[in-house]
């Protein structure tokens, strides 16, 4: 028994595929947009700190459950542990419509020209599959665009000097620095530094129907209480509903997508909300589910063709899982820093991206989202007391005079940082779950250290008086900035995918989430993301015969 | 129903009852049925005085852990864990989300308690100050006798109650700590959240 066949299925209302989903239903296809968890809200975790996407103590405030979900995680020795979402290591991505977008922090990054041409610019790096995208910035320019002015961003055109050449200016006007940003400003601009605003996903003015920020000191982590934050969940998801075109059936959880016995993908089972197994069945399929659950449904689809999963032939679905390792500093200042004027980051640097000497790649630095207190009791001067009455002074004296200036590293893709299906470990549908191992690059860490001294040297100009440095370490990367899993590539031996996020031997199966990028940028992912689920869109557009979909 | 519910007392506790006793009974139940038990001066009053009982905790178990959160955060011009209410946060999660600690909680309690029993000959609770934050130290820095700690050891005992007692005492009170937001007035911070807070221009202060 198969449900009512569709046009399109797509799986996950993430970055990539809620945008997907608005740009076939608007060309005409009927489109079933299935998402594992449901739709957010504000209300049922309000400013809990404690039941967030940032910090996860008590849980997910946007999914996945404990309950239902695990993974097996290398412990670096050889063996395994299981985990659960609302442990780090999980390497978590938010399970509800809109996913990260809802509760991001919402840095809205292009990234820059060299980023898709890291092997012409650096040669090969040893004990990394580093190579160019098969496309280059250019390609993706009007993707960008596109997703800028349809999901909302607020930047200043033009103040970042290393940023790639654009055509139109950012929808919204940027939003102003808080009293860091303003401190910062002053000492990179000493430094010889070429800061701007940062580009946010968050209307700074009211923008299609929704309002402007309201500048509180939740918004890393949580839903947006008043709106202002873009997601796909409140832009793309709706228009792709107000076609009448898409469904969106939430609780679904997706067990396998279908390869018949000429290598084509017929549909998806999935598990609806009362966990019975649905067959959906679709002219065509597009993953975008993150990562590493794309690449993990990716390996659970077994067929005659394809008998180590869909797009697998090579053995590269589920290969150079990246991420971010995040590096900087801490600086404590004599007088108040924090002015509760939230999101809390608006100021940032490209200096580092490129071009540092004797290095591959860099990273951008920018100051930190608010920090709320539970959080902040964590942070501490090396040697610094970590409880009793010095603690709690500390806490006192220097929640408002703190300053974190932070970045991600473009970490090197290395093929033995992967995403693999456990032989043993299932979840509470019985679906084999995802095995992550692997460990960074040392390049990462030796870019993370030179990029954690450049953000002391800046807080230090600001004024600090007391400044110490945090590194990352080798451990497995992912994270929410997770990539790089079904890399797009020109040959079908060191790639999963065509240019076009259209998997190889298999022509109505493609990917549109970070898994497709073949390197991560030293910037949030998640305009890429979108950017990607337009670039994807448009090419099965062109290919749409009006019954089917022909390459 | 009333009449019931005095027989069935009265009958509990044996020919012991006096009649007095009855007439009061028969009074608060008056009083209860008559006024609603939300708005009766009586109940309410009971309410207060009555702590909560824990979920998890024995009252020993719970006046050791006092103590402890008590000195990873302790009271000074401004609330400590204890004013917090960080006991209950602590009960209430490892009876829901974080019940994979109860043992822990359990085992490393007994191992704590007999540590300060042999090392000081006093329980924890009745030590000065200052030799409680020396015998915390002990604890965290793994220097008790270590055949009193098995499984959880004694630092990683030390570690899960710092993180519950900051977690509790910094978190939201939704959960049973920071009792008044405590935490947060401390730190200055507004809560309700005050939205709005448009005070700055072109980059500027206003």
């Amino acid at each position: 028994m198969s449900l009512k066949r569709v046009n399109a299925v797509v799986v996950g209302a993430g970055a990539g595929g809620g945008v997907v989903a608005k740009e076939l239903s608007e060309a005409g296809l009927s489109v079933v947009l299935l998402e594992r968890g449901g739709w957010p809200n504000f209300e049922a975790h309000d400013h809990d700190e404690l039941i967030s996407q940032r910090v996860t103590v008590l849980g997910n405030a946007f999914g996945p459950d404990d309950r239902r979900h695990r993974r097996v995680v290398s412990n670096g020795n050889g063996g395994w542990r299981v985990v659960v979402p609302s442990d780090g290591a999980y390497n978590n991505n938010a399970a509800c419509v809109g996913s990260g977008t809802v509760s991001y922090g919402a840095m809205a990054w292009r990234f820059m020209e060299k980023d898709f041409k890291l092997r012409t610019t650096y040669r090969s790096v040893a004990g990394s599959t580093l190579e160019d995208w098969p496309i280059t910035y250019q390609d993706l320019a009007p993707f960008y665009e596109k997703a800028e002015w349809e999901i909302g961003v607020a930047g200043e055109t033009g103040a970042d000097p290393f940023a790639a050449p654009r055509r139109q200016p950012y929808p919204m006007p940027p939003f102003p620095h808080n009293q860091e940003g303003l401190v910062l400003e002053k000492a990179a601009q000493e430094l010889g530094l070429h800061p701007f605003p940062i580009p946010m996903l968050r209307n700074s003015v009211p923008y299609r129907g929704r309002p402007a920020c309201i500048k509180c000191r939740y918004c890393v982590g949580f839903a947006c209480e008043v709106n202002a934050k873009c997601g796909t969940h409140n832009t793309v998801i709706p228009a792709a509903l107000a076609t009448g075109n898409c469904q969106v059936r939430t609780e679904s959880v997706v067990s396998e997508v279908v390869i018949d016995d000429r290598g084509r993908a017929c549909g998806v089972r999935y598990f609806d909300a009362e966990n019975r197994l649905q067959y959906q069945t679709a002219d065509l399929v597009v993953v975008s589910a993150s990562a590493t659950e794309t690449a993990r449904l990716l390996l659970n689809s077994q067929s005659k063709l394809f008998p180590n999963g869909a797009g697998n032939r090579h053995d590269w679905v589920g290969r150079n899982l990246q991420g971010h390792a995040y590096t900087g500093a801490f600086g404590l200042f004599e007088e108040d820093r924090y002015d509760d004027v939230g999101a809390g980051a608006t100021i940032a640097i490209c200096d580092y991206n490129h071009g540092n000497p004797g290095m591959v790649g860099g990273g951008m630095l920018a100051n930190e989202f608010i920090r709320l207190p539970y959080l902040f009791s964590g942070i501490r001067p090396p040697g610094a007391a970590s409880w009793g009455r010095d603690h709690k002074e500390f806490q006192r004296k220097y929640f408002r005079r703190c300053v974190r200036v932070v970045g991600p590293v473009q970490e090197m893709p290395v093929f033995e940082a992967r995403v693999e299906v456990d032989p043993v470990v299932k979840d509470d549908w019985g679906i084999p779950v995802a095995r992550i191992s692997g460990s960074r690059h040392p390049n990462d860490i030796e870019v993370g250290n030179f990029l954690a001294a450049k953000a002391e040297a800046w807080l230090k100009k600001a004024g600090a008086f007391q400044t110490w440095q945090t590194g990352a370490g080798r451990g497995v990367s992912g994270g929410q900035h997770q990539a790089g899993t079904c890399r797009m590539g020109n040959d079908p031996k060191t790639s999963v995918t065509n240019p076009h996020g259209q998997v190889h031997d298999i022509d109505n199966l493609f990917i549109a989430d970070g898994s497709l990028h073949v390197t991560n940028g030293g910037f949030n992912p998640a305009l890429t993301i979108m950017a990607l689920g337009y670039w994807v869109s448009d090419y099965i557009k062109r290919g749409w015969k009006g019954s089917r979909f022909r390459s | 129903m009333s009449q019931d519910l005095i027989v069935g007392i009265a009958g509990a506790n044996g020919d012991g009852v006096s009649r007095r006793t009855v007439l009061k009974l028969v009074a608060v139940v008056a009083l209860g049925a008559a006024v609603g038990v939300g708005a009766s001066a009586g109940i309410t009053h009971w309410g207060r005085t009555a702590p909560p009982p824990y979920r998890f905790f024995s009252e020993a178990e719970a006046k050791l852990l006092i103590a402890i959160c008590e000195q990873i955060i302790p009271r000074d011009d401004t609330s400590g864990a204890t004013d917090a209410g960080v006991i209950y946060y602590i009960d209430r999660q490892i009876s829901g989300p974080l019940a994979r600690h109860q043992q822990s909680y359990r085992l490393g309690l007994a191992s704590f308690r007999k540590t300060c029993l042999q090392v000081y000959k006093t329980p924890f609770e009745e030590l000065a100050f200052e030799q409680q934050t020396d015998a915390l130290r002990l604890i965290e820095e793994g220097n008790a006798p270590n055949d009193l700690w098995g499984d959880p050891s004694q630092k990683a005992f030390f570690d899960l109650v710092l993180d519950h007692t900051r977690q509790g005492f910094y978190g939201s009170p939704r959960h049973g700590g920071n009792r008044d937001y405590a935490s947060y007035r401390m730190l200055g911070l507004a809560y309700p959240n005050l939205i709005g807070q448009n005070r700055y221009a072109n980059g500027r202060p206003i």
